[in-house]
């Protein structure tokens, strides 16, 4: 399988790399140089059918219920990248090998040029666009590495994140638009999609998905207005120049545009927005380039202005686009690749990159210029070269669109024009002598003269005068294959570098004339430059730092405002937000307030509330301590009795044990408080606390009303409660929804307890208490008995509480008093029950709730599955049947019994002000 | 019946709003508590308080008796009751280690033990 196979070698030799540099020197260098030239000439032997119209698909499954699975295509657009990649791969590879030849980072480096090579690779080939995406995003991230190579210079460092920020932020808007292609298509294989194209252009969410993608592909090809990340890239070595940031990375986005024009090209929001901004970028890139002086930022935005003529020409209407598209694709890699190469080169050998400064250079680089002039040549469209066979192309397209004619073919002519000076600025002028005895000095100590130096750029500028002058030969297939593709119909044209002397070829003469003359004047473009930099103080790259730096302030400054620490501050938002949301719910759903029914007064119900009412009074009014416990405990217990008055004894049961506790609880914690302080607050303090608090009541109020006026299905309790009996052989429905129907609920809230209580036990560093002197002798000795009679009620209780009121919650508890009582008796530090410390009983507990759950899960692959053995009757119990669910229950009472015994204990020994304050010195 | 269970509701939500909002953690805590029961009471009355009758099916009987509460909603209580009642003794025991690391416990005073303002 041809792609998998591709990208483990890659991904292998990314990970070799380092270690095969360290260990095996120069060796090492040829067989990390030997990779990629392998890897090509297999790929190009084995797509040798692509071009012949076969295309091949391997799938393999991965989440295959979500639709994503590995599935690779040779196609004849994927393959072309493939070949480009790997091809250009191989050069830059010897070039940038000798390049970081002595850099102590070099090791890294491989490592993620490596990583890029192969998710460039799996770019290409993927035929599902969930991995397309994961691709696209691995490629982000090594030119985020790359770019900040040389991270010891904060410029790099920030040039390296403006890419990331950018090209990442692009990918998340394509990831949005994956999926919703995927909602809307049914599916995430590009072939299928494809088929689905009608549909996906005529729903209603088109747009969106158009803008989402197309949002991906523009920031990775440094498109208007998100250019400018591009030559700040140019901080990176040369290699990665030559390499990501013309001749692939940046290709990726225009390759993601021709991968989906199938699917959402050919509508007049493909053709106009592509167009348009494509033309923009392509005119603004080559008038900016025009005036640079640095080789390295030249070049850069000369590739800007390259992406934004391939993007407009995917976008325009007209039957030659894609074909120049393709062409343009191809060529642009070749020639661009060999100038990158050629100004890192010079840079080595020079120590700088000014061309107003650089001269006579070709005396000492004499192949180096050879090739340079020649890219240069074919950079400028001057015939036989490849970039004149997509020149030609891209006037004729030009000049015979329909839609906005005039403003592209003069955004064309003018961007044709800054190209040739450029091309010549960075190809000849270097090299050629300016003036007698002005040749710029070479450091003595450093001659790329080298092989690896030379070759690269050659062997680019050479293919790109080869193919230009037997276009039919090298490209045809290979372009109206890929055209084809694009296109979605079958498209043959053949190509000719010739076409006979026609308007095009006058257009193209009349540009060479104006830019050789342009280029005469080029020192009065530079300081021309220099003036507009000085006169206007922004750019695009300044322009995003600051829109970045301002997020990043404004999240300071919403952390600092919600995020103030003061509990007070949070209750009181969250309170108004709280009430907001419920007041905007009920405008929305229109809700008028009726009051359930004819009221009828139940009395007992009735004072209860009445009760609670006044504990809740007393309890906010309450100026000591021990006042306000017990109101709160007031208010628990006239729950307790609301619930035996609705029917819920198991409710009733639990409520009044907790409430017992919880006073307990309070009552040992308070011990060594200091007393309640009055408010201190304003009148404007006091009213908002006061609204805040009634509002929240007021909310809650209706909030209840509203939950017993709508009921929107059947409630699932009935189902419950009629399956008790006959599958779950119990009676107490709430204790079998419990331990059985809902277990698996039950083991999660029981793990929680058992955390809460280990938390308590971290904080505590539990120490023993000192003996208490004075004891109670009533209650020494009739503890003795006590709590063994408690210890059997609680299990009693549990016992029967899958027929009638009890169970492990509440058994637990019961027994977790017999225990505190012997504690209060005999004052002895340490708290046990039946020989156990609080942590036995509560991991024993947890661990036979989770073993009754792996029961069920052995017989029956489902856990906490019941079980169901053999039936006994007690006395005064009951019936019981033996099994996994009385285990569990058994688990259940056996973790909170543990639990409250822990709390009490930590309470309990931090009660005595004396050890209070030992504790605290 | 119901509304005055959720007039009561609602007094006591303005209780543990009142106390949540004052200085004293003491207080805070207590506030903690009393929210507990008022959600608690929230879900028990919000399934329909029923017409009489308990959530256990009479012996020799199949199904429950007419009218009878809904045992989900009971059920979803019951542990609720004795989660709030953890977390409520967790932050009983958080109260008390702050009092014994530090004098003051007022809420102003625990927002200064954390500096998030770099």
């Amino acid at each position: 399988m041809l792609p998998l196979l591709l990208l483990t070698a890659l991904l292998a030799t990314a990970l070799l790399a380092p270690t095969v540099l360290r260990c095996l020197g120069g060796p090492g260098r040829v067989i990390l140089a030997s990779v990629p030239p392998a890897l090509f000439l297999y790929a190009a032997a084995a797509s040798q059918g692509i071009w012949k119209g076969e295309q091949q698909y391997w799938s393999l499954p991965w989440h295959e219920n979500l639709g994503i699975n590995l599935d690779f295509a040779l196609t004849p657009w994927g393959t072309l990248l493939c070949l480009l990649v790997l091809g250009v791969g191989t050069l830059v590879t010897i070039y940038g090998l000798a390049y970081l030849k002595g850099d102590p980072r070099e090791n890294r480096f491989f490592f993620a040029f490596f990583l890029f090579m192969m998710a460039m690779v799996g770019l290409s080939l993927s035929d599902n666009l969930v991995i397309l995406f994961l691709f696209w995003e691995l490629t982000s991230v090594a030119s985020y590495l790359l770019i900040g190579h040389y991270h010891e210079k904060l410029e790099s460092r920030k040039s390296a994140l403006d890419a990331m920020l950018v090209t990442v932020g692009g990918g998340l808007a394509l990831l949005a638009g994956i999926l919703l292609l995927g909602f809307v298509g049914g599916s995430y294989q590009i072939s299928e999609l494809v088929e689905q194209a009608d549909t996906i252009r005529s729903h209603s969410l088109y747009p969106a998905i158009f803008w989402c993608v197309v949002a991906g592909a523009l920031t990775k090809s440094a498109q208007f207005p998100f250019h400018f990340w591009l030559p700040g890239a140019m901080a990176a070595p040369a290699p990665v120049s030559a390499y990501l940031h013309s001749a692939t990375m940046v290709k990726a986005g225009v390759f993601l545009l021709g991968l989906t024009h199938p699917i959402l090209g050919e509508t007049p929001l493909w053709h106009n927005t592509l167009s348009i901004i494509g033309a923009i970028t392509m005119t603004w890139g080559a008038l900016v380039a025009m005036v640079q002086r640095d080789l390295k930022r030249l070049l850069a935005f000369t590739t800007v202005s390259a992406l934004g003529t391939l993007v407009m020409l995917l976008g325009l209407e007209h039957e030659l686009a894609l074909k120049g598209a393709v062409i343009f694709f191809i060529s642009h890699a070749f020639y661009k690749g060999a100038l990158f190469m050629v100004a890192g080169a010079l840079e080595k050998g020079t120590g700088t990159r000014d061309v107003s400064v650089l001269s006579g250079l070709f005396k000492s680089y004499p192949l180096l210029g050879i090739a340079a002039a020649l890219a240069a040549l074919s950079m400028s469209g001057v015939p036989p070269f490849a970039g004149f066979v997509a020149k030609e192309l891209l006037y004729q397209v030009k000049m015979e669109t329909q839609a906005f004619g005039w403003f592209i073919l003069s955004c064309g002519f003018v961007a044709g024009v800054a190209n040739l000076v450029v091309a010549f600025n960075v190809g000849i002028l270097p090299f050629a002598k300016k003036k007698e005895g002005a040749e710029t000095s070479i450091e003595p100590n450093y001659k790329p003269t080298r092989f690896s130096f030379w070759i690269g750029p050659m062997v680019l500028a050479v293919g790109s005068l080869l193919v230009g002058a037997f276009p039919g030969f090298f490209l045809s297939d290979i372009v109206n294959r890929s055209v084809s593709q694009i296109a979605n119909q079958d498209f043959y044209s053949k190509l000719k570098l010739w076409h006979g002397f026609n308007a095009v070829l006058v257009l193209s003469l009349v540009t060479l004339a104006v830019g050789v003359v342009i280029y005469r004047l080029r020192d009065r473009l530079w300081s021309f430059g220099e003036g507009l930099k000085n006169q206007f103080g922004w750019t695009a790259v300044g322009n995003f730092r600051r829109i970045w730096e301002g997020i990043l302030s404004f999240c300071l400054w919403t952390t600092r405002l919600l995020q103030s620490g003061s509990l007070t501050q949070y209750v009181v938002v969250f309170m108004i937000v709280a009430i907001g949301l419920l007041t905007a719910a009920w405008r929305v759903s229109g809700y008028d307030l009726s009051i359930p029914g004819p009221i009828e007064l139940r009395w007992d119900v009735a004072s209860v509330l009445v009760l609670m009412t006044l504990a809740g009074w007393f309890l906010i009014r309450s100026k000591r301590m021990l006042t306000a416990i017990l109101s709160l405990g007031g208010v628990g217990m006239g729950i307790a009795a609301l619930f035996a008055l609705y029917g819920a004894p198991d409710l009733m049961l639990t409520q009044m044990l907790v409430e017992t506790l919880t006073l307990m609880l309070f009552a040992l914690a308070i011990c060594g408080l200091p007393k309640i302080q009055p408010p201190q607050l304003t009148l404007w303090g006091r009213s908002l606390r006061a609204l805040v608090a009634l509002g929240s009541g007021v909310a809650i109020t209706l909030l209840t009303l509203k939950a017993l006026d709508v009921q929107v299905a059947a409630p699932v309790s009935q189902e419950m409660a009629a399956r008790s009996v006959p599958e779950a052989f119990g009676r107490n429905v709430v204790n079998v929804i419990l331990v059985d129907f809902r277990a698996l609920d039950t083991l999660g809230e029981v793990a929680v307890l058992f955390i809460a209580a280990a938390g308590v036990g971290a904080m505590a560093r539990f120490r023993s208490a000192a003996e208490r002197p004075q004891r109670s002798v009533v209650l020494v000795s009739a503890v003795r008995y006590v709590p063994l009679l408690v210890f059997v009620f609680a299990i009693f209780l549990l016992l029967r509480g899958h027929n009638e009121p009890g169970g492990g919650f509440i058994g637990g508890l019961v027994a977790a008093m017999s225990a505190i009582l012997v504690h209060l008796a005999t004052g002895d530090g340490r708290i046990r029950l039946l020989r156990m410390t609080p942590g036995a009983w509560m991991t024993m507990g947890l661990l036979v709730a989770v073993w009754s759950g792996v029961y069920g899960l052995l017989e029956s692959e489902s856990f906490m599955h019941a079980w169901w053995g053999s039936e006994f009757t007690l006395p005064a119990v009951g019936k019981v049947i033996i099994g996994t669910v009385l285990f569990f229950d058994l688990g259940v009472f056996a973790v909170v019994l543990g639990v409250v015994m822990k709390l009490y204990e930590v309470l309990a020994s931090w009660a005595h002000p004396e050890e209070v304050g030992e504790l605290r010195g | 019946m119901e509304l005055f269970v959720a007039i009561t509701i609602g007094w006591l939500m303005t209780c543990a709003v009142w106390l949540l909002l004052s200085r004293s953690l003491f207080r805070v805590l207590a506030g903690l508590a009393l929210i507990a029961q008022v959600a608690n009471i929230i879900v028990f009355s919000s399934a329909g308080l029923g017409d009489g009758g308990h959530a256990v099916i009479p012996g020799k009987e199949n199904r429950l008796a007419e009218g009878h509460p809904d045992p989900l909603a009971q059920a979803l209580v019951l542990t609720a009751i004795v989660i709030s009642f953890g977390t409520l003794a967790f932050s009983l025991v958080l109260l008390k280690r702050n009092r014994l690391s530090s004098v003051d416990d007022t809420t102003q005073a625990l927002a200064q033990t954390e500096d998030v303002h770099r």
